[in-house]
């Protein structure tokens, strides 16, 4: 399915957080979203998956109009979110923590949930097989029984990723998913990002700071600036436009276009 | 269920083709966690699994006497791979799964490998970086296709599950022609290539057959008593000679099941799940259990820490005892039992000890101390001896007759002496046929008929065989005291602040040694004491750091003679890798390249500086190069000396 964003405005009281945003994910599509602190990438992520209501413009997705619905029903869709600040159960294991992002797949009521026999206790064991594929996706193996709170800050990031592919997304909205990691560690989420789009046909928006990774990772780019977009495109036709490399980038892009 | 005499006469899979067909699927074969589920594989299916990738091999072009590598860690397709070349005829290379490129092709190149079972997209790639050396290698099999994807237009590559397919047509298009290549098999045909540890050299391929193998499982199976259905956990390299021999040719004739974890990572874990009946490691894996435990206990209440170490006494008393072959007197039973209860039972139950009966330690001596350990806490760990030339162990203790310091008795029909020069010499069935394409040095391993081993040792009247040491690493100082450099490292390496330790000494005035802390224990040591650190060089270069390590070595220094004693000691500010040569793949240190590589540190040890300006250069993973200078401080041990005070602040401590 594709996601489909057409002027977008966003204001706290007088500060316009985003500006008549536009941006096109077709089915598949790794696109990116850069621009200096406070440009309105979150903000705009937010949009999207219904924590902010926008107050003009129109999000769509497939056949859906979906501006202003509630975050639950977006997820139902099938767009999946990984926050920038890992938002786990610091207290529940890995498992668990994966089986809560299949919520949505498990089809029976409270009732047979209490129970535990017949549609609860077969949804279980599928929801275990499944979230058993992700653990393997995403090399988790050694973690599966460990209470996240109790996980390094890298593997934390990997589990948050996780949680979100557990949905059995059609897109997935990657809210910098290698903030502070180490060279190693962010290869691996790379590895883990171009698998889900290629393996998986997962179209995926993703924000990053790391400029090479999203040079490397993207189909197409969008730069946000104070709520705006100042230029989209290939990553090379991005790199090189004057405006942006003007607006904020300065020399770093230079050397990478 | 006894031993048959006549599997002596067989081929591993000709064994195998019996097990499938006395036990069919009711027992299992192999066991692996996929998608966290122990999924078994019964001897038939085995037996059918390893048929169809024979004949896959074959289909691609396999020629008898042609050789198959395996680039992976511990997976059933390991297992299938080695049994089905090996049946229709071909020899199988083991290469470590954590070989760099340039040793992988320098593997293949040695072996005259033609086709190479690769795990994953990782070994896939290793390979790729070396495919103009390698040109010999016809295909690559991978197991994973995971992110493999965009390479399937690389008519080079093929994946498992074509090659079963393949395989699976074959043998269906020519009905009886896997029996009959594999009932060709002939006992002294070559089986397998395991790599030398390489120590002193380049590793070497070593030709081993099939009566080598099993013959070693055989013997090993008839002294201890292993049982059909024991179970084993395989999670050390299978290109590793004890690893082939425990879990490859015991395994078939004892008829054990081979257990494989989900990753490398979890084998700890994966080892409680299984809870195995027997155990065959390194003298590293058994240190890092002692390590490990000791750590958690350090961590522990005061109260738990003291009920540790007195049921630890209690132990020691009990098996210094036992192994002196005393009778232990009834208070001290009486404790022991208490102890087996509160205590012993649960350190087991945490390692996954609680089923093990036989616990084996080879490939290099163990400390004693470490022995002793894991004797007072229950464990009937023994020390086996043997080399890859040799085909596996050929020495081992038996139940009753356990000496810290022998490596046991040969079993049946091996003969050990002790030649003039004082080398251990053996002879018998498991031995090897030497090396691949290396006359000159097959030449030099074999003396009249008789394995040299290259180590120094002796026998006891009582047939116990104790080695010293390397013969060429048996070391005389220049004041012509004879020493055993490994056996101060093991001591060293007891302290759980050490992860590695040089000892140098040969020819030089007195004994010196580099050290490694360890950056686990020293870091958890520096944060309990609000000491910041940032990387490991910063950590080792800590003044309190080196009084820590200080003490340590005045420690061992108690227990040596005082002309042993290590009079300097510095530390390494990087630790010893295998990717960066300094370690073999096995985990031993090389010594001379150690010296070569830290020459300023090396000299220092000896020219009394109290410190010494290195630059430490590291390479990142992307390729790029850091180099940071730092001043490592050479730390004169108090008490090393005849007139020197034990208790003295050393004359380098003035920073």
């Amino acid at each position: 399915m594709q996601l489909r964003v057409e002027d977008l405005s966003l204001a706290f009281g007088g500060v316009r957080a985003l500006d008549r945003v536009h941006l096109a994910v077709d089915p598949g599509e790794i696109v990116s979203v850069i621009g200096p602190n406070g440009a309105g990438k979150t903000s705009f992520v937010n949009c999207i998956s219904g924590f902010y209501r926008p107050h003009e413009g129109r999000i769509r997705f497939g056949d859906h109009d979906i501006t202003r619905w509630p975050p639950h029903r977006i997820a139902a869709l099938g767009i999946g979110r990984a926050f920038q600040n890992v938002e786990l159960f610091g207290g529940l294991t890995v498992l668990e923590n994966l089986t809560l992002g299949r919520h949505r797949h498990l089809g029976y009521g409270l009732l047979s949930a209490l129970a535990y026999y017949g549609p609860a206790r077969r949804g279980e064991a599928r929801a275990r097989r499944d979230v058993e594929a992700v653990i393997d996706f995403m090399e988790l193996e050694p973690y599966r029984h460990r209470p996240v709170a109790t996980l390094p800050y890298g593997v934390r990031k990997r589990v948050e990723l996780a949680r979100a592919l557990a949905l059995e997304p059609s897109l997935l909205l990657l809210d910098e998913p290698m903030a502070g990691m180490a060279v190693e560690e962010k290869e691996d989420i790379a590895r883990f990002i171009l698998e889900a789009n290629a393996e998986r046909g997962i179209g995926i928006v993703l924000i990053e700071h790391d400029l090479q990774a999203v040079m490397d990772l993207s189909h197409r780019v969008y730069v946000l600036n104070f709520g705006q977009v100042i230029a989209a495109g290939r990553p090379q036709e991005v790199a090189s436009n004057p405006a942006v490399v003007e607006a904020y980038l300065g020399r770093e892009m230079e050397t990478l276009a | 269920m006894s031993l048959d005499p006549a599997l002596l006469g067989l081929t591993l899979p000709q064994i195998l083709a019996r097990r499938a067909r006395e036990w069919g699927d009711g027992r299992a074969a192999l066991r692996e966690k996929d998608l966290g589920i122990w999924r078994e594989t019964g001897w038939a299916r085995f037996e059918q699994l390893a048929r169809w990738t024979g004949m896959g091999f074959r289909a691609l072009g396999l020629a008898p006497g042609e050789k198959v590598a395996v680039l992976a860690d511990n997976i059933p397709e390991w297992f299938y791979t080695e049994l089905g070349v090996q049946a229709v005829g071909g020899i199988v290379v083991g290469v470590y799964a954590s070989s760099v490129p340039r040793e992988i092709a320098y593997g293949l190149a040695a072996t005259d490998a033609v086709y190479v079972v690769a795990e994953d997209q990782e070994q896939v790639d290793k390979l790729l970086e070396v495919r103009a050396e390698i040109p010999g290698v016809r295909r690559v099999v991978f197991e994973d296709p995971r992110g493999l994807a965009g390479y399937r237009s690389d008519p080079w590559l093929l994946g498992f599950e074509e090659l079963l397919e393949l395989g699976r047509r074959e043998d269906e298009g020519q009905p009886g022609a896997f029996e009959r290549l594999r009932d060709a098999g002939r006992p002294d045909d070559v089986a397998l290539f395991c790599f030398s540890s390489g120590t002193t050299d380049l590793p070497k391929p070593v030709m081993l057959t099939h009566r080598n193998l099993v013959t070693m499982g055989y013997r090993f199976t008839e002294t201890e008593g292993f049982r059909p259905g024991d179970d084993y956990l395989s999670f050390l390299p299978l290109a590793w000679m004890g690893e082939q021999m425990m879990a490859v040719a015991t395994g078939l004739v004892a008829g054990f099941t081979v257990n494989c974890p989900e990753a490398l990572e979890t084998a700890e874990h994966d080892r409680r799940e299984i809870g195995p009946h027997l155990m065959f490691s390194p003298p590293r894996v058994w240190e890092s259990y002692a390590r490990h435990i000791r750590v958690k206990v350090d961590d522990s209440t005061p109260l738990k820490r003291g009920f540790f170490r007195l049921g630890l006494a209690v132990g020691h008393r009990v098996a210094d005892r036992r192994l002196r072959g005393e009778a232990v007197p009834w208070p001290l039973r009486l404790l022991e039992l208490f102890f087996r209860v509160t205590l012993y039972r649960l350190v087991q139950d945490r390692l996954g000890f609680l089923r093990l009966r036989k616990a084996y330690t080879a490939g290099a001596a163990l400390g004693p101390d470490v022995f002793r350990f894991f004797h007072a806490l229950g464990i009937n760990l023994k020390q086996g001896y043997g080399q890859t030339e040799s085909g596996g162990i050929f020495c081992f203790h038996r139940d009753g007759d356990i000496r810290f310091d022998t490596v046991g008795v040969p079993y049946a029909g091996t003969e050990v002496r002790i030649s003039g020069e004082g080398e251990v010499l053996v002879r018998g069935a498991s031995v090897g046929k030497g090396y691949y394409r290396r006359e000159d040095a097959t030449a030099a391993l074999f003396d009249d008929g008789w394995l040299r081993t290259g180590d120094a040792g002796y026998l006891e009247p009582d047939g116990h065989l104790v080695i010293i040491d390397r013969l060429a690493d048996v070391m005389r100082t220049g004041a012509g005291v004879v020493f055993s450099p490994q056996f101060i490292e093991n001591k060293l390496k007891f302290s759980h602040f050490v992860r590695e330790a040089v000892v140098f000494g040969d020819g030089l005035p007195f004994i010196a040694a580099l050290v490694n802390i360890d950056p686990e224990t020293v870091g958890k040591w520096a944060e309990d004491r609000k000491l910041t650190y940032t990387t490991y060089a910063d950590l080792s270069q800590k003044a309190p750091v080196g009084r820590l390590l200080l003490e340590e070595v005045e420690r061992v220094n108690a227990g040596l003679k005082p002309e042993h004693r290590i009079r300097r000691v510095a530390l390494l500010y990087k630790l010893l890798d295998a990717d960066d040569e300094e370690l073999t793949r096995t985990g031993k240190v090389r010594r001379k390249l150690v010296a070569e590589r830290y020459e300023p540190l090396f000299r220092a040890l000896y020219d009394g500086s109290p410190e010494v300006p290195v630059k430490a250069r590291y390479q990142y993973q992307d390729g790029r190069v850091a180099e940071v200078e730092l001043n490592v401080t050479i730390w004169t041990v108090g008490g090393a000396t005849a007139e020197g005070e034990g208790n003295g602040l050393p004359a380098a401590a003035r920073r």
